[in-house]
């Protein structure tokens, strides 16, 4: 074994020697001039290292090497364009002095097209990988170093990322990935595409096993952008960071439209139109540090209870101002922000795509310490209707809770799914089964408040007592009904005279909560000002719950997208 | 209500509640309300502040309201409530015929009419009268020749009050000039009579300035208006606002209840009072509290009033109008005098005669109150802004401390309603005391939710002219000339407030590694017991030291140490904290996890950033993000309607232009062109509702 090693570290040496030679370039019968060399240099490996260069200093070298990344000149333009080097990323994310580095001495193996020159090898190669802590919390990272080969992915590179995502499922723990990278490295080819797939592998292997985060710090095209894609949350960074399949030159020449970087994949694009990104931040350093606060939501894996943090908000503290916060008419619209920062602890809510979808609200909070997840439907926004994107943004978020023991607050004020041609045909039968089978398939404590309308199948979807609801509840403003009076009366009473006293009887019968608390789908009808209180007790009782559905390979949910 | 117990002057209220004649069967009172469009939270506290009085007095109160109001606050502190009809207020609190019933069905003895539109209605007061129903107020007569400029002037000249002396006419010359402002007595103020406001308005303080002021004003009375009137009146320097309460029964008795100091104003809306002057002698105060009391009496006044004087320089006093209801500022009047005017209010309404004498009638320290409106101090002293009450709380647990407001957490405060939120009266021995304590009511006075004027509040009561007493109504425009731009630190000021985000800072992150119950994977804190913070205000950049032991922060700047210790509740929206020895309430407005600290520390709010020193190292390199460039785009100042749009996309416009028109809160501003350009595009249309900060127009 140990000669074995020996062996591969001349070898390797010589490796580097070789290249060396090459590099320094034009000697006439360069191939025998390497042969003769070779052939010395495997006599003399080991005296040739301990007199040059002692096994420390060469670790120095290395060492100062890899700290270095593409060097001063390309982190300084790294700097120019208004981002930080993987290093000093991974320096502002993790505790201080908490970050260990592994392969360090990594390096990409690729020969051919001049890659294998020693300039053109670099210590670590494109990636920081390692472990650290986030205010104390373990949590396995990796950062592309855009100096290196416009981070490009390497099979070295891949390799790395698959190691500390192997050893993070391993132990349970985290993964946040800081995507910065130009795209495969097309020297390496195929091997390349292996490292993606081998990434991608891992993302699958892991997701629900331990909280995935990419943040995208730059570029990340072609193939690459499906790692972020599988993780749990995609952040990116604004003005700096872009997310596409194929970049505005392709676009022009397949489909001959003109279009800019920042509109075919810029952070606004992500986060308002195509969903891809849950949220985006303002440059590198808001967003790393809005990264350690995210972070300290989630549990570490899904092995370990949703984290309690010391809270200094009273646990039965009352909200006068929920009272008074749904309005008599019920067409008027409300900010369901409103009740939720009113109720979580330190009116501290982490809304997650606060710009896509914008009917529904999700997101993280804490009640008496707790995380707990919030969905919420939002009467601002189309009425707080349900369509085929709020559907979506809604059952990823439930089934990410679901995946890691974070409890479900559901607010409902849902007057049905969203009717019209565009609707039925983009799918909002499959789309709405999504959130549905989210909510129906959770085994974690569920609460469900209903603030005001939860009408039809969309009062079923939201968390309700028949889709095994721990606690529902009902403020003295809900209407549980099968439809809004209007459009009831018009159906029951087709055809009478009186429709507005017809009306007047529809409402008095059913647009109240008494319908669903006499049948018991609501379990009490509470003042909205005591709310925070029974949450918190409710949440207390229900972290022993336990829950489990059948044996099953696994489920499978309406999945198909558009 | 505690509040009340520990005013000395509450007490002897307490103990009148015996002699109160009203059944206590069933009701004694209704409250109704006037609302309409603008539907004054103002107006509901003054309701909310009649039914405690009745409670006290042991009087039942029913709250009549529309549907809409079911969970107003007053109708949740009455003990009844009728439902007199839908939202409009034809339909409801104008609807007379469902006040009657609703006085019929609950068996109501006397009627507190609101203010407004039933409150001056004969009709009503009539119906009440057939019914044997007591009605709280004066009398409708009294209210009409009050309510009345020119017919109050004369009423009260002929009650040998002071109006302020003039002459309206032609003045033949200068001499004649000068025999009319000898008569009015200088300063004098001559202008044209038919120029408006102050045009071409000249003081002449002697009969030289005279001459030369008939001069010139004639030349242009003629040159400019083709009328050759002239108006010459007495010119009140240093106006001082000061006003008369006054109690008069129905038996031709009536007492003055001293004076309250009412003159730091914006826009004649009155900001801050005091009671009494600091201005006032005994005979300046017994002169005007007897001239008060004569016109009370030549109007047959029954009830409280209020009459209004403007007080120069040289303690003249001149009548400007009596105000017939109870006043927003009466609460200053009942601290210093112990009496509870709404219980006057109704004794007299009964018909009895005033419980005291003239010389009953004590000054027993000092009170001031505060008008605490929604408002942005920063434009024009304040303009009207809008939100939801997300966090709420009134600084009730300080002694001496008095809130009357109509408002609770969760209030919308829209464009429709009047911007205020609330009264803050503090009481002290002496006035030093009771500003003291209102440093400490407004520090401690929470509102979230809403841009609210206590910036300008807590700078006023600590402004060494306030302070000295040397004030007039035009105060704030002569020492904020170039506008209100908050508390201007000093520098030990400066170095408390950075250290308290330095040390908020550090004890928001000690408690972010601090998780509890069982885990896994073990948790390990980053030990220190040092940071190296760099902190930014106002785009300037300190390095700070913070060391801790237990709650006490020892914060290093520029080489000074500050001491900083306090429970450092993260959840609490009051930061009470010591600061080098000092003890400080500040608020934490903003956290975020980038590290923006938003205090508010003497009244003004500060944003700051508190960066370790890794994070502000790298953050230099972060790029500038680039304004929006605001030449080109008009975003409305303040929520509002939009009343008018004087432009249209391709019209060219110049600099200063007009382009369109918000109103706000009976306020109309004229928006302008910021450059000469051609319109871009226009985002709004008459009739429109804009927030703060809507997008307007674009220009090119």
């Amino acid at each position: 074994m140990a000669t074995y090693a020996l062996m591969r570290s001349s070898l390797g040496l010589l490796h580097g020697l070789k290249c060396s030679f090459k590099s320094v370039g034009q000697i006439p019968y360069g191939a025998a001039a390497g042969a003769i060399t070779q052939a010395k240099g495997l006599q003399n490996a080991r005296c040739y290292s301990v007199n040059h260069l002692s096994v420390q200093e060469r670790i120095e070298k290395k060492r100062k090497a890899a700290l270095t990344g593409g060097g001063q000149l390309r982190i300084a333009a790294q700097h120019k364009r208004g981002k930080l080097t993987a290093r000093e990323r991974l320096e502002l994310l993790l505790d201080p002095d908490s970050f260990v580095e592994y392969d360090m001495f990594v390096e990409h193996r690729c020969s051919d097209f001049g890659m294998e020159a020693d300039h053109n090898k670099y210590p670590g190669d494109s990636v920081v990988t390692g472990q650290g802590r986030i205010n104390g919390r373990l949590v396995y990272v990796f950062s592309q170093d855009f100096t290196v080969f416009g981070g490009s992915l390497s099979g070295a590179h891949a390799q790395k990322v698959c190691k500390v995502m192997d050893q993070a499922m391993m132990v349970g723990a985290p993964v946040i990935g800081l995507n910065d990278s130009g795209g495969a490295r097309i020297q390496e080819g195929v091997e390349s595409l292996a490292g993606y797939a081998d990434i991608f592998l891992r993302n699958v292997m892991a997701s629900g096993v331990v909280p995935q985060i990419s943040l995208i710090m730059g570029p990340c095209a072609g193939g690459a952008v499906y790692s972020p894609a599988l993780t749990d949350f995609t952040f990116m960074v604004k003005d700096t960071s872009y997310l596409f399949i194929t970049g505005p030159d392709v676009v022009k020449s397949v489909t001959n439209e003109d279009v800019t970087q920042e509109e075919l994949g810029g952070a606004k694009t992500h986060t308002t139109v195509s969903g891809v990104a849950h949220r985006a931040f303002e440059n590198d350093v808001d967003a790393l540090l809005n990264l350690r606060d995210f972070f300290n939501f989630l549990p570490l894996s899904n092995k370990d209870p949703a984290p309690v943090t010391e809270c200094h908000d009273p646990r039965d503290r009352p909200v006068p101002g929920l009272d008074t916060i749904v309005p008599f008419e019920s067409t008027k619209a409300y900010d369901m922000l409103d009740i939720v920062h009113g109720i979580v602890d330190e009116r501290e809510f982490f809304e997650i795509m606060p710009n896509y979808a914008k009917n529904i609200v999700v997101g993280f909070a804490r009640m008496n310490g707790r995380t707990v997840g919030i969905v919420g439907n939002q009467p601002k926004v189309a009425s707080g209707c349900l369509d085929v994107n709020s559907s979506v943004k809604g059952a990823r978020f439930v089934r990410f809770c679901d995946a890691f023991n974070i409890p479900i607050i559901t607010f409902v004020d849902v007057p049905g799914f969203l009717p019209g041609t565009a609707q039925e045909y983009g799918g909002i039968i499959r789309h709405g089964a999504k959130l549905l089978y989210a909510f129906a398939e959770a085994t974690v404590p569920k609460i469900t408040v209903i603030t005001r309308k939860a009408y039809g199948g969309a009062y079923d979807v939201m968390s309700s007592k028949h889709l095994r609801g721990d606690v529902n509840y009902a403020w003295p403003s809900a209407e549980v009904a099968v439809m809004g009076a209007k459009g009831a009366v018009q159906i029951i009473f087709r055809g009478k005279e009186n429709q507005a006293e017809a009306e007047a009887e529809y409402v008095e019968k059913f647009a109240n909560p008494f319908p669903a608390a006499v049948r018991g789908f609501v379990d009490d009808i509470i003042q909205p000002s005591t709310t925070r209180k029974r949450l918190c007790r409710d949440l207390e009782v229900l972290a022993s719950k336990k829950q489990t559905n059948p044996w099953k390979k696994h489920a499978n949910i309406p999945f198909t997208g558009p | 209500m505690a509040a009340y117990r520990n005013t000395p002057g509450f007490q002897r209220v307490l103990h009148a509640v015996k002699h109160v004649c009203f059944s206590k069967q069933r009701c004694g009172v209704i409250i109704c309300r006037y609302s309409t469009v603008y539907d004054p939270n103002e107006k509901v506290s003054l309701i909310i502040r009649v039914i405690k009085t009745c409670k006290k007095m042991g009087i039942k109160t029913v709250a009549v309201h529309s549907d809409v109001d079911s969970s107003a606050v007053h109708v949740k502190v009455a003990d009844e409530a009728v439902c007199v009809g839908p939202a409009p207020t034809s339909k409801s609190y104008l609807n007379m015929d469902a006040i009657m019933n609703a006085i019929k069905q609950t068996g109501a003895q006397a009627v507190h009419p609101g203010y407004g539109f039933l409150s001056e209605n004969k009709e009503f007061a009539k119906r009440l009268a057939a019914e044997g129903v007591t009605f709280i107020g004066p009398d409708t007569h009294a209210i009409q020749a009050m309510g009345d400029k020119i017919e109050s002037k004369l009423i009260a000249k002929a009650a040998k009050v002071n109006t302020i002396p003039g002459f309206d006419g032609v003045v033949k010359d200068a001499e004649e000039a000068v025999k009319i402002a000898g008569e009015i007595g200088y300063p004098v103020m001559i202008k044209a009579s038919a120029g408006g406001g102050g045009k071409g308005m000249r003081i002449a303080w002697n009969d030289e300035e005279t001459r030369e002021g008939f001069r010139f004003s004639s030349q242009e009375a003629l040159s400019s208006f083709g009328d050759d009137r002239l108006l010459i009146e007495k010119f009140i320097d240093n106006p001082r606002h000061i006003e008369i309460q006054v109690l008069a029964d129905k038996h031709g008795d009536a007492l003055w209840l001293n004076e309250r100091e009412c003159s730091i104003q914006r826009r004649n809306q009155k900001v801050v009072e005091e009671a009494p002057s600091t201005f006032l002698d005994p005979d300046t105060r017994r002169a005007m509290g007897e001239q008060a009391v004569s016109l009370a009496n030549a109007v047959k006044y029954s009830s409280a009033g209020t009459v209004e004087f403007l007080v120069d320089s040289k303690k003249n006093f001149y009548f400007l109008e009596m105000n017939t209801r109870l006043q927003v500022e009466h609460p200053i009047t009942e601290c210093i005098t112990g009496l509870d005017l709404v219980q006057q209010m109704i004794r007299i309404a009964k018909g009895y005669k005033l419980q005291h004498k003239q010389s009953d009638i004590p000054i027993n320290g000092w009170a001031v109150e505060s008008r605490v409106y929604a408002e942005d101090p920063y434009k024009s002293f304040g303009l009207p802004s809008i939100g939801r009450l997300s966090q709420y709380q009134e600084p009730l647990d300080l002694p001496n401390v008095r809130v009357d407001s109509g408002i609770q957490e969760g209030s919308d405060i829209s464009i429709y309603y009047d911007p205020m939120i609330s009264k803050l009266v503090t009481y002290g021995k002496t006035r030093e005391e009771a500003l003291k304590k209102m440093e400490d009511a407004l520090d401690n006075y929470v509102i979230r939710g809403v841009t609210h004027n206590i910036p300008l509040l807590r700078e006023i009561i600590v402004h060494p002219r306030f302070v000295s007493g040397d004030i007039s109504t035009k105060f704030l425009p002569e020492v904020y000339p170039d506008g209100f731009k908050g508390h201007m630190l000093t520098a030990g000021e400066r170095r408390e407030l950075l250290a308290t985000a330095a040390a908020l800072y550090v004890a928001a992150q000690l408690r972010s590694q601090k998780f509890l119950g069982d885990l896994r994977v073990s948790v390990v804190p980053a030990e220190s017991r040092q940071w190296e913070l760099c902190v930014e205000l106002d785009k300037g950049v300190h390095m700070l030291g913070v060391s801790r032991s237990g709650n006490n922060y020892t914060v290093e700047i520029d080489g000074e140490k500050v001491e900083v210790s306090g429970e450092w509740n993260l959840a609490s929206a009051l930061l009470p904290i010591t600061i080098n020895g000092k003890h400080r309430t500040l608020q934490c407005l903003l956290r975020t996890a980038a590290g923006e600290i938003s205090l508010q520390y003497l009244g003004t709010s500060f944003k700051l950033r508190v960066l370790s020193n890794l994070a502000a190292s790298l953050s230099k390199h972060m790029p500038e993000k680039v304004p929006e460039d605001t030449s080109s785009i008009l975003r409305s100042p303040m929520p509002g309607s939009v009343v008018a749009v004087s432009v249209k996309p391709g019209d060219n416009v110049a600099e200063g232009q007009e382009i369109c028109v918000i109103e706000a809160m009976k306020m109309q501003n004229s928006m302008t062109a910021a450059k000469t350009a051609k319109v871009k595009s226009v985002h709004c249309k008459a009739g429109d509702t804009v927030g703060e900060g809507d997008l307007l127009v674009e220009l090119e």
